[in-house]
């Protein structure tokens, strides 16, 4: 009785957030997997079922495959260029003056720095889209050619090449990102005891040897949550590629990636059971990401 | 003893039992899922709704229902519906109440509703997200507009509704053989430019290619760009210009065919002329920073004078008004002959109807839905339209007298001019948007020179045939 009654209070509290969850969450998920067995157009009262066929589909779907290729690269340039950046700034920030006085402290202005490096971040996306389609303007009226235009040089289509456009979308990405993460890896560094650093130091460790020997491996787990988000991000994309470079993948596909694919499959073309597929596709791309990233990088946590 | 036909109490509770077992825990909540189940309701052929020779009221409207009408609130704005044709129908029918929503996202705001079976009365179906009108008319959503067709128009009820408006109407109104789409309002697409600026140079325009380049270099010795159209979210213009220019060189047929699927329709001799005709145009007078430049961008440059020609309609007079100089006016130029034997003489050029309006079948009032659309057909709801929005609408004469801006007066004697060579529109934009999709990405790579014209024609084949071979695309055929 006693046992109901605690049970009974847990569940409780537990029942509004548990429903919304499964109503906004688990449904739509649940929904996804059933639609991406069917050919469902979106309008259609009858839903008729075929099997695995879009997933069939799917391996020969050149777009699929474009979108998968470019997510690919966007996972291996996008986390690695993030993390070093902020980590760098974030060092610099906290301990990059050494030590001084009591415990360790960042470069001179270093309060300043946080907030600018935060600012980015606190702009919607769809205005860093607008800015950057300002900047990246392949005439002379766009920021970056206008610049290079006073030394003489050509103007450059940024997002219009083939070879260029992912990585200056790439770029944005990482403008925006790196913010977020020095805060993250600052709040880390925070953590960490002072005397650590403080007995480096004695025995005459210099400051690259502190990062190294101290820091990083003492920021490992934020590192590591870092990693994931930002692998996640890599899987996304859509809400910044679509302003400013479009739907379409231009150039050439180079912008081609799977959200905005699965959008325009589902609410442009009708193909709502095939887009579904792609999205169950997705899903256990990021689930697998997560889990390798969590299992490849796991170890012994160090007690501090 | 049981009746037949009667459930004991026993009956009804293993029968609740066995479907709760079936549905599963949880299935309250998730009957409300993105298919509806069985509620969206079957796909029974609609009903036409008949009319009565009452001009007044030929639909037997009750002024006690109120009726909904969603409106695309893009280019033309909503005003003409809400301070305009609302108001004429409330006229019509004192005490009725109008919901009137305008919108630029006709897709996400109704397809939820579409799918639950409830469709507004009156649907302005335009714009990027705009829904796919054969898949709504496969489960019998939007109302047979036949009835409207033959009903008595407005000002004339000795005409039918079918004699006041263009024959162009009549044939686009067509899905599946039957008549569920208007169009309402009349565009003008060739080259347009800037008549003013032609006059001050003493340029005349040009005929023929050799005339076209001839100018390209004349204008380019002046830093002035020959044509261009913008990379980013217009690229369809060009499409259109591309395809429009193979009517031109190969005659409607080549569209026609293009619509219908038909094998090796895109590797036609008049579609690779055209494509490398102005993939040639690019190359030499042409600029590549276009490609990163979108529409209003474009359109601005042109204002400035630094480009001459622009793929467009003659909705593009009334999209820069705000930003159009004293020393700038719109005027059209029909595409040059390509080659001395284009089966379509110069002075075509495309004029086509557009901006969809359909009637829900099965929403509440769809009797107020058909009165509405007449009430737009009548020569009041046309002359406000026009005026409002600086648009030509579908209804013949409506446009009389009034003092129609410079642009769309080139484009009626343009229209004129042309005679019966008017070059078709391309309707697989609107029936296969995966194909269009495709083409518009496509065009800014060929023209880019980052593939032959050749290749693009190989390429937009592959992707008809794929479509072609699709089961799950509803196929859609054309005569004319």
């Amino acid at each position: 009785m006693e046992r109901l009654r605690k049970y009974g209070f847990v569940a409780g509290f537990l029942v509004v957030p548990l429903t919304l969850y499964s109503v906004f969450v688990i449904s739509p998920y649940v929904q996804a997997f059933q639609l991406s067995l069917t050919s469902w157009n979106g309008y259609s009262a009858i839903v008729r079922y075929v099997g695995l066929d879009n997933f069939g589909r799917l391996l020969g779907d050149e777009v699929f495959w474009q979108a998968l290729r470019n997510h690919g690269l966007l996972l291996l340039a996008l986390p690695l260029t993030t993390l070093v950046i902020a980590l760098f700034l974030s060092f610099l920030l906290n301990l990059g003056g050494g030590a001084r006085g009591a415990g360790m402290r960042g470069v001179w202005g270093s309060k300043f720095y946080r907030v600018v490096f935060f600012f980015p971040q606190v702009l919607a996306v769809a205005v860093v889209g607008v800015l950057f389609q300002a900047i990246y303007r392949p005439d002379e009226d766009g920021v970056i050619n206008g610049l290079l235009a006073k030394f003489g040089i050509e103007p450059v289509g940024w997002l219009i090449e083939p070879g260029l456009a992912l990585w200056s979308v790439m770029a944005v990405m990482v403008w925006q990102g790196v913010g977020f993460y020095v805060v993250l890896f600052s709040a880390g560094m925070a953590a960490i005891p002072k005397d650590y650093f403080e007995a480096a130091a004695i025995d005459g460790a210099g400051r690259v040897r502190l990062f190294f020997s101290i820091t990083l491996p003492l920021l490992r787990d934020t590192v590591q949550v870092g990693w994931i988000y930002l692998g996640i991000a890599a899987l996304d994309g859509f809400a910044l590629i679509q302003v400013l470079v479009g739907d379409k993948g231009e150039p050439d596909g180079a912008t081609t990636i799977l959200p905005i694919t699965i959008y325009k499959n589902a609410f442009s073309f009708g193909k709502v059971g095939y887009a579904s597929a792609m999205g169950v596709a997705l899903f256990f791309l990021t689930v697998t990401f997560a889990v390798l990233t969590l299992r490849t990088t796991r170890r012994e946590r160090v007690e501090l | 003893m049981t009746y037949p036909g009667e459930i004991t109490r026993r009956q009804l509770l293993r029968r609740i039992g066995m479907a709760a077992f079936v549905a599963g825990p949880g299935a309250g909540l998730l009957s409300a899922c993105a298919t509806g189940g069985a509620g969206g309701g079957s796909a029974a052929p609609t009903t036409s709704i008949a009319a009565s020779a009452d001009a007044k009221n030929p639909f037997g409207v009750d002024a006690r229902k109120p009726l909904e009408v969603v409106i695309f609130s893009g280019g033309y704005k909503d005003s003409y519906a809400k301070d305009l044709h609302e108001e004429l129908y409330k006229k019509a029918f004192p005490g009725v109440s109008i919901k009137h929503t305008g919108t630029q996202q006709i897709g996400t705001q109704l397809r939820p509703r579409i799918v639950g079976g409830d469709v507004p009365d009156v649907l302005n179906n335009s714009g990027p997200d705009a829904l796919d009108l054969a898949a709504l008319a496969a489960e019998g959503h939007l109302a047979d507009l036949a009835p409207l067709f033959d009903a008595p128009s407005i000002d004339d009820p000795a005409k039918k509704v079918r004699d006041t408006v263009t024959p162009a109407v009549i044939v686009n109104a067509k899905i599946n053989d039957r008549d569920l789409v208007l169009n309402y309002t009349v565009s003008h697409r060739a080259l347009w430019y800037n008549a003013k600026l032609f006059a001050s140079k003493g340029w005349t325009l040009p005929k023929t290619w050799a005339e076209f380049t001839a100018l390209g270099d004349t204008a380019k010795a002046e830093g002035i760009l020959l044509f261009a159209y913008p990379g980013q979210k217009g690229p369809y213009y060009q499409l259109w210009n591309v395809l429009y220019t193979a009517a031109k060189i190969g005659g409607n047929q080549v569209l026609i065919d293009i619509d219908n699927l038909v094998d090796n329709a895109w590797n036609a001799d008049g579609m690779r002329q055209a494509v490398a005709a102005w993939v040639d145009i690019q190359a030499k007078y042409g600029d590549k920073a276009y490609f990163g430049l979108d529409h209003t961008q474009t359109q601005v440059k042109q204002l400035q004078n630094e480009l001459l020609f622009y793929p467009v309609g003659s909705w593009i007079e009334n999209e820069m008004e705000k930003d159009k100089p004293a020393d700038f006016e719109y005027a059209i130029a029909p595409i040059p002959d390509v080659t001395a034997a284009d089966k379509m003489p110069y002075g075509a050029i495309q004029v086509g109807v557009g901006e969809n309006f359909v009637v829900g079948a099965k929403g509440k009032n769809p009797q107020g839905g058909l009165e509405y659309l007449r009430i737009m057909l009548s020569k009041e709801g046309a002359r406000g339209f026009t005026m409002k929005t600086r648009n030509l609408t579908v209804v013949n004469g409506a446009a009389n007298g009034l003092d129609l801006p410079a642009g769309l007066m080139s484009a009626a004697k343009a229209q004129d001019a042309a005679g019966q060579n008017i070059i078709t529109d391309a309707r697989f934009e609107g029936w296969y948007k995966e194909l269009f999709d495709y083409g518009t990405e496509q065009i800014n790579v060929v023209m880019a020179g980052r593939i032959t014209p050749e290749q693009f024609c190989t390429n937009m084949q592959r992707k008809a045939d794929d479509i072609k071979q699709d089961e799950a695309v509803a196929k859609q055929t054309r005569s004319q």
